[in-house]
């Protein structure tokens, strides 16, 4: 029964739902290590921005070419994680970036970002992307991986309402995400990644 | 885009669409899978409740737009957005093009949004010299395609994987898969560099938050964070009906509209944008952003007491996902640039009463749309406003005028409807009675035989089988409609006999009543349609009455609620009105309600019996539970039939003026019947009687179709 279930739980079922992966994690260490994990695994193919595969016009083509090794991109995160990350993904050929994310438009392979806030109703993380750079990163990379600590989770939309009346009182760009990108445009059959990231990964950092 | 020059031309290309078998097939498949996610998507959530908070917090918005815009734009502006007011649609694509001007924009990138593809935004930008590339999969494809979206939220469903990959293999110049997995990956990488190169990027607005001067835009497929990321300039143009005063009401919307129109717990993405945000692309390293608020007749719409409630509209296209006639003719065909119900009202405000002249007319009144819409819009009775609006400022065709005159005028009808008893006479077999009014004067009917008038109506029978009650504890006026009243007077009796087995209801038949005036309703004749209401509320003195009882669902449900919208700005006659309107109710609710009769009533041997849910009960009344109740106690074996609350087709005259599509939902019905195994089938309108038995006997099969009534008089145990 959903009722029983706790924030959390229904958190995770929910983002599963809507075709989020989700892991519980008891540190950032753990949380690196999975990024790197992740990286390292994909397949050889998937290396290529999603979509060089198939037939293309030739500017379309051209883009591909901007991607040449595989890079993890993790904006507005705390130095010490990014030099563990970076550590981490050095000896397996993987290179950690921070910035420059409009050179890298023809797409990187994960980025990592910190969600503000989780929505167990709808399984939703709310990532606050007024940086630029973690704004093009959850779009451009093929996997977006977020570290969303548990106690960020609330029951609904409805409970986030003031915290987002705040942020909403300057300049702010905040984004409500559900699950990578998705169409149905054409025969309303289900893909992934149409736009944006082709999976979404939610790590649930438990404890503080 | 619908654009027919008269009602000729426009069924042509309906039955065009008829032909589009694709099409036909794609929206069938949608609408039956759309019944379930949506279902699955508010279980647990007070729908009803979470629609009427939309409802009022969209009401309050609307009284107040101008206020709204202010604050908006002071909140907006000290965070570096600049904000405009566009009065018309041509304001819009000016103030949009000079945007573009005088930051030296050649190529725009935009995300869906349906207030553009109102002002034919496109149009304006590329006659501007512009590059305009949509990044919206749908939005693009039907912009390479040149034509106009066909579904408000899946603007491309019309069109097939096929269609599709030939066109990316025309754009790619590279022969392209028919596989929808790798079609869109080729639109991912073929859009990638359109967002890298493009100087401006425009998007819509679901929402706009005046006490932040904040956006917010949902999407699936995320391309508005791109569109409002990438470019040095951001442009978002929502119409001020987009307007709210807080977050508040915005959470609301967002918990209702993905839910609404697909079943979807929530989009992928919902964006929320304030002021000008970081750019690397821009001079100053701050985006150039822009509002523009679009009325185009928006205003004028908020100060109209009866259609201020269109601006409620959250563009969810549940109205047309439900539409028994979208599913049939799809949007290109139900709707000018706004589809479906909401289209036929939006055309008539945002594009003209040209292009919504003959759409107005296509609409069966069967309530799906109002039944499921997300703000609680009225959509069909704002549908037949319109066409009586509208035949207000043309002039009303002859016929519909002609048909006004008689049917006000009860002796001339009554006395038309008996001569036509007598021509019929020297004919055999089924005579098309309908044929004998004058506005009956099309062709094209052969797909259902129409039953002849009955040689005794109910009126010159009811003397004689009247019953007599001493003492009445419940006093009930039958009114009996046109249909029951002079075709089928046996369904009248049956009623009688249900209700006088009930001691101490004294049951009276009021002479003076006529038509209830619906059908005038249907044909845009709103004025003659008040005078025949006004006429049947002085025949039948409700006070003399605790309720008045009838046996046809279209009947009940307009006497009910069509009644007091007619007289509600004439205090006087609004008394007399909800009087009247508070006593009537349908005869299963009285029966099955108020006489409480259950099981014990009836007898007779067990029967399989199937049910058609007319859409002015289940829908117009609400009423589910006491036809199906009364079928079980009088000992038949219900079997539900699929979609049994989709309309038959009939509408009145609506079958006679799109007999094609009648046709067709005739069709679907009988199918549907059949499939139960059963081979009767009961239900609570005579018109619906008339059609289902008519498509029955075309078809020449044997199926008994009979009022609930009828099965209840013959069930009914002897005393
Ligand atoms: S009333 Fe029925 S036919 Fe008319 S627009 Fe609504 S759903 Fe369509
Ligand atoms: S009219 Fe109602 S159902 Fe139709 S799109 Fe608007 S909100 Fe949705």
């Amino acid at each position: 029964m959903p009722t029983s279930l706790s924030l959390v739980d229904r958190m995770q079922e929910k983002a599963v739902l809507a075709a989020a992966v989700v892991s519980k994690v008891a540190s950032m260490d753990e949380a690196i290590a999975y990024v790197a994990d992740v990286c390292a695994n994909k397949e050889a193919c998937q290396i290529l921005a999603s979509g060089c595969a198939e037939p293309l016009s030739d500017t379309a083509e051209e883009l591909c070419r901007t991607k040449q090794q595989k890079i993890v991109c993790a904006p507005d995160m705390p130095e010490d994680v990014v030099a563990k990350l970076a550590a981490l993904c050095e000896e397996r050929g993987i290179a950690v970036i921070t910035k420059g994310m409009r050179k890298r438009l023809g797409g990187i392979d994960i980025a990592l970002t910190m969600a503000a806030a989780g929505i167990a109703e709808t399984g939703t993380i709310v990532v606050r992307s007024t940086d630029e750079e973690v704004r093009l990163a959850t779009m451009v990379a093929e996997t977006h991986i977020a570290v969303l600590p548990a106690g960020a989770v609330v029951a609904d939309s409805y409970d986030l309402e003031d915290r987002m009346a705040e942020w909403m009182a300057g300049p702010d760009y905040t984004a409500f995400i559900t699950g990578p990108s998705r169409t149905a445009d054409i025969e309303r059959v289900l893909a992934l990644g149409v736009h944006g990231p082709l999976e979404l990964h939610l790590l649930i950092l438990e404890g503080n | 885009m619908q654009d027919a020059a008269n009602l000729k031309d426009y069924r042509k290309q309906l039955r065009e669409a008829l032909e589009n078998e694709f099409q036909r097939q794609a929206l069938d498949k949608f609408a039956v899978a759309y019944r379930t996610s949506r279902s699955n998507a508010f279980a647990g959530i007070d729908a009803p409740e979470l629609i009427a908070e939309i409802a009022a917090a969209k009401d309050a918005a609307v009284d107040h737009l101008p206020e709204l815009f202010e604050e908006f734009k002071r909140h907006a502006e000290a965070a570096g957005t600049k904000v405009h007011w566009a009065a018309t649609a041509h304001d819009a694509n000016e103030i949009i093009g000079a945007i573009a001007k005088e930051n030296g924009v050649r190529t725009v990138v935009k995300s869906k949004s349906m207030t553009a593809e109102e002002i034919h935004l496109n149009d304006h930008l590329e006659g501007q010299g512009l590059e305009v590339t949509e990044t919206d999969l749908g939005e693009w494809i039907i912009q390479l395609r040149h034509e106009g979206p066909s579904h408000m939220v899946m603007p491309a469903i019309h069109l097939s994987r096929y269609q599709v990959a030939d066109l990316f293999t025309e754009v790619t110049h590279k022969q392209q898969d028919v596989d929808i997995q790798k079609l869109v990956k080729v639109a991912r990488r073929e859009l990638r560099p359109k967002y890298c190169q493009a100087d401006m990027g425009i998007s819509g607005a679901n929402f706009a938050i005046a006490a932040t001067g904040s956006i917010g835009i949902i999407t699936n497929e995320g391309n508005a964070r791109l569109t409002t990321t990438l470019p040095r300039v951001h442009v978002a143009l929502a119409g001020i009906d987009k307007l709210a005063p807080t977050l508040h009401e915005a959470l609301r919307i967002i918990k209702c509209l993905p839910k609404n129109a697909t079943g979807q717990a929530i989009t992928s993405y919902v964006t929320w944008i304030t002021g000008a945000v970081p750019a690397a692309s821009a001079k100053d390293g701050k985006k150039v952003h822009h509002v523009v608020f679009l009325d185009n007749g928006r205003m004028a719409m908020a100060r109209d007491p009866e259609f201020k409630q269109v601006l409620r509209c959250i563009r969810c296209g549940a109205c047309a996902n439900v539409c028994p006639i979208y599913r049939l003719v799809g949007g290109h065909k139900y709707g000018h640039v706004y589809i479906g119900a909401i289209g036929l009202v939006a055309t008539y405000f945002f594009h003209g009463r040209e292009k919504a002249r003959n759409l107005v007319q296509n609409c069966l009144n069967c309530g799906a749309c109002k039944a499921v819409c997300a703000a609680g819009i009225d959509l069909p009775t704002l549908i037949k406003e319109i066409h009586a609006r509208i035949q207000d400022e043309e002039g009303h065709p002859l016929y519909s005028k002609a048909v006004g005159q008689v049917l006000k005028n009860r002796t001339l009808f009554h006395t038309m409807l008996k001569s036509a008893r007598l021509a019929q006479k020297p004919v055999t077999g089924g005579t098309p009675f309908l044929r004998h009014l004058p506005m009956f004067l099309f062709k094209d009917h052969d797909f259902r035989a129409l039953p002849a008038i009955a040689d005794t109506a109910f009126r010159e029978r009811w003397e004689k089988i009247r019953p007599r009650v001493d003492k009445a504890d419940v006093k009930v006026a039958l009114f009996s409609g046109c249909v029951q009243d002079f075709v089928y007077p046996e369904q009248m009796e049956a009623a009688v006999a249900v209700i006088a087995s009930r001691p101490g209801v004294a049951m009276d038949y009021p002479m003076g009543q006529s038509c209830c005036g619906l059908p005038l309703m249907m044909l845009g004749e709103k004025k003659a349609a008040k005078e025949l209401a006004a006429h049947n509320m002085n025949a039948i003195d409700a006070q003399g009455f605790d309720y008045i009882v009838t046996l046809c669902a279209s009947c009940a449900s307009y006497l009910k609620h069509g009644y007091k919208r007619l007289f509600k700005d004439d205090p006087a006659m609004a008394f007399k009105a909800a009087q009247f309107t508070d006593r009537v109710i349908d005869f299963s609710s009285f029966v099955h309600d108020v006489l409480g009769m259950a099981d014990e009533s009836f007898a007779g041997p067990a029967k399989d019996v199937t049910y058609h849910a007319p859409c002015h009960l289940c829908r117009g009344l609400g009423v589910t539970e006491a036809p199906r109740a009364l079928l079980r106690d009088a000992g038949l074996n219900y079997l539900p039939a699929a979609e049994e609350d989709v309309c038959c087709g009939f509408g009145g005259s609506f079958s006679v003026k799109f007999p094609e599509l009648s046709k067709e939902l005739l069709r679907k019905k009988i199918d549907n019947l059949k499939a139960t195994g059963a081979t009767a089938m009961a239900t609570d309108c005579p018109g619906c009687i008339m059609q289902i038995r008519g498509g029955f006997e075309h078809d020449g099969t044997t199926f008994e179709v009979r009022h609930v009534a009828e099965y209840l008089a013959e069930r009914l145990k002897r005393k």
